[in-house]
């Protein structure tokens, strides 16, 4: 936001402005590029899941839309879905139905703002910024639930308390797996976190003791589950509940759903890159690499891709789990490790 | 099972239009939270009087509406079918006939086979095996395409034999399917069959004891996994299948109590590597001749009844013709495998979760099709 702040001041007249409008400005500003880099980020995530599905499942995927391997095919879809009728089915609580879409958006969108994807991109620098990932990221649940009760389906029902259990179940170890980090780092800054991890591949904290490493995988599966991911995709599960919670959505609001689970799916690879994998730091310092050649952000994204990769490797290799299957490996496979974890990391913090 | 459910107890539809009902099905549900207390199968949706518009048509002209009964395995439909007639009326048929109609006959099975696995792993969530399996139906589809223009449903085994011979060159693009297809089952076994979730999903889940499977009348691949070693191609052989070498593989419980949705699962699996072996030996088999030597120039049974039973892919098909020495027949049932294995159904899913409702039913492979008729 600094970054941002600067640059304004090269409008000409722009220190004339009353005050108030010269702090919100640079807020808002800042607000619409995350926006704008989010949406392109989801557009080109849709893309690289049909592409990485459709090599998984011996196919070729879009190949027509936009000339070169359909690179434009969601773009034509994300058009398609902003053409389609508004449909509010006539038996829905109507508030909670309009609103739902977008609460489970903004729970995805407000947590990008302390998201570090450079040394001085960010939106602000939260001190406590770890903290508030995991609490606006908890917001969407709200939303599920919305969705899910106004639809006035049972299958969105069922989709709704689903999503409900998982998430809220699955927030525990994920968030002991950040303690992990935060434990040996002493800040709940995002770029305290990254800049604890300069200086290339072997300080990155999923290499730097079994703990974190361990905490990292834990991580990742615990965010699998937030994002609704296969094999934790029960609260969509198409052969169950339809589509779940989203059942009866469709035209715009319904691809404010899906906006969402791809920024989430983004939200939890970039909290992994930064707080695991060194956010936006080179892998190997002054190499033959020159950072001028990589500046952090391409980084910070290259990271925060492989980690999607792998989830999307999953989702398209997997069966899913049973909704006790799920709370079993919540409850009594991934909290006692991940406490354990938090204790290790303690001990070594303690007496290293 | 006995579950007490407390609570509200709450009704839950699913179908006639749901993504995992395979086909028309409705299931009434009666759900307490995640766990079903009683799955109600309504069946009916895709009635169309096959049995009663039979009784209408000439013999011949029955064949195309066979094929619509299981149109996942139409070749083995109108095999039973044009077996009971020719049954009825005293018909040989030669060699080449016969062997074209094993291959025809296997090589159905492994795409009807391909069809149940490669859902069942959708029912699972797991999507992936669904395209890996139509891959390789496909090139089954091709060659059926390429014998008698269909791909879906042939009307290819005529009465007395068949509508047209195989191609040149068809016993080697067969050959060529089975040697490519054969290590494409392990690579499927890896990704699905053996699979820890897969397992944990299927293993324990849906157990159909020999006994209820015996009672409520269930055959096939969904008897076999209740470790019931019954197949009609070996203890009642038709075609002559008694001459070919192949074993009936039966659910041994490999990773649970036997007749678990794995078992029947794994059953077709297995089925699938048969079926290959049946096919290399019915090419080896293949004499030259003419397909259509014994075709009967009209079609008139004699006054009588005949009830030919064949092991299609989803369980012992059979045919009850009445004949009154007509064009038509005076009466045509039949007796279909997933009807019976449907009825079995309430008790199986009864007191399980709702994913397990529909992993039970995947592995009994429906069509409903057959069910309703």
């Amino acid at each position: 936001m600094e970054s941002i702040a600067r640059l304004l001041q090269l409008i000409p007249k722009y220190s004339e402005l009353p005050e108030f409008l010269r702090a919100l400005i640079p807020v808002v500003v800042s607000c619409v590029v995350v926006f704008a880099l989010l949406a392109l980020a989801v557009l080109f995530l849709v893309w690289m899941e049909r592409k990485v599905s459709a090599h998984i499942q011996d196919r070729l995927g879009p190949m027509y839309v936009g000339g070169w391997h359909g690179w434009a095919q969601t773009l034509a879809d994300a058009l398609k879905l902003l053409l389609k009728e508004d449909i509010v089915p006539a038996s829905v609580d109507r508030t909670l139905f309009k609103m739902a879409p977008f609460i489970v958006f903004l729970g995805a969108f407000a947590a990008y703002v302390v998201l570090p994807f450079g040394a001085t991109s960010f939106v602000a620098d939260l001190n406590i910024g770890i903290l508030y990932i995991v609490a606006v990221g908890s917001l969407s649940v709200i939303g599920i639930i919305m969705a899910g009760w106004a639809s006035n389906n049972k299958y969105s029902l069922y989709g709704g308390m689903r999503a409900a259990a998982q998430i809220i179940s699955y927030e525990i170890p994920s968030a002991m797996a950040i303690m992990t980090v935060i434990i040996p780092v002493g800040s709940l800054s995002m770029v305290d976190i990254v800049n604890a991890q300069k200086g290339g591949i072997q300080n990155w904290f999923i290499l730097r003791n079994p703990f974190t490493f361990l905490g990292f995988i834990v991580y990742f599966i615990a965010s699998l589950a937030e994002v609704n991911r296969t094999p934790f995709d029960i609260p969509e599960a198409e052969s169950e509940l339809v589509a779940g919670y989203h059942t009866e959505y469709s035209g715009m609001r319904f691809a404010f759903f899906f906006l969402a689970e791809y920024a989430n799916m983004f939200l939890v690879a970039g909290v992994a890159t930064t707080l695991f994998l060194g956010g936006w730091t080179q892998v190997i310092p002054g190499s033959f690499i020159a950072p001028q050649l990589l500046p952090g952000p391409i980084v910070f994204f290259l990271k925060a891709l492989l980690i999607i990769f792998v989830q999307m490797w999953l989702r398209w290799s997997l069966p899913r789990l049973r909704v006790d299957q799920l709370m079993y490996l919540s409850w009594k496979v991934l909290l006692p490790i991940s406490f354990v974890l938090v204790l290790g990391v303690g001990c070594l913090a303690v007496y290293w | 099972m006995e579950v007490d459910y407390s609570g509200d107890v709450m009704t839950l539809n699913m179908g006639p239009q749901h993504p995992s009902t395979h086909g028309v099905l409705r299931l009434e549900l009666k759900t307490d939270g995640e766990i079903v207390a009683d799955a109600i199968p309504h069946i009916g949706y895709l009635h169309r009087c096959f049995e009663k518009l039979a009784e209408n048509i000439d013999y011949p002209g029955i064949i195309p509406f066979t094929d619509r009964m299981d149109y996942c395995a139409a070749m083995n439909m109108e095999l039973g079918y044009v077996l009971a007639v020719e049954k009825l009326m005293g018909i040989q048929i030669n060699n080449r006939v016969r062997c074209i109609r094993i291959i025809m006959a296997e090589l159905n099975r492994i795409a009807s086979h391909l069809i149940a696995a490669g859902t069942y792993g959708n029912d699972i969530g797991s999507f992936t095996p669904f395209l890996w399996c139509f891959r390789d139906r496909e090139t089954i589809l091709d060659l059926f395409e390429e014998t008698c223009g269909a791909r879906l449903l042939y009307n290819y085994n005529w009465i007395g034999g068949l509508m047209y011979d195989v191609k040149p060159g068809f016993e080697k693009k067969v050959i060529d399917f089975i040697d490519y297809f054969e290590p494409q089952v392990g690579n499927l076994n890896k990704l699905l069959s053996d699979n820890y979730i897969f397992v944990k999903r299927t293993a324990a889940v849906g157990i159909l004891s020999p006994e209820v499977a015996i009672n409520y009348g269930v055959t096939g691949p969904n008897l076999r996994g209740s470790g019931v070693k019954f197949d009609v191609r070996k203890d009642e052989p038709y075609l002559g299948y008694e001459e070919f070498d192949f074993d009936v593989p039966v659910g041994k419980g490999d990773y649970g109590p036997v007749g678990s949705c794995w078992d029947r699962y794994i059953v077709r699996i297995r089925e699938v590597k048969e079926s290959c072996k049946i096919i290399r030996q019915a090419v080896a088999k293949l004499t030259p001749g003419d397909v259509h030597e014994s075709i009967p120039k009209r079609v008139k049974p004699p006054v009588g009844e005949v009830y030919m039973r064949t092991e299609a892919p989803r369980g012992e098909l059979g045919y009850y013709i009445v004949s009154e020495g007509g064009v038509k027949p005076h009466r045509l049932k039949v007796k279909s495998p997933c009807f019976t294995v449907m009825s079995a159904f309430r008790e199986v899913s009864r007191g399980s979760m709702i994913a397990d409702v529909i992993a039970i039913l995947g592995s009994f492979d429906i069509v409903l099709g057959e069910i309703d008729r």
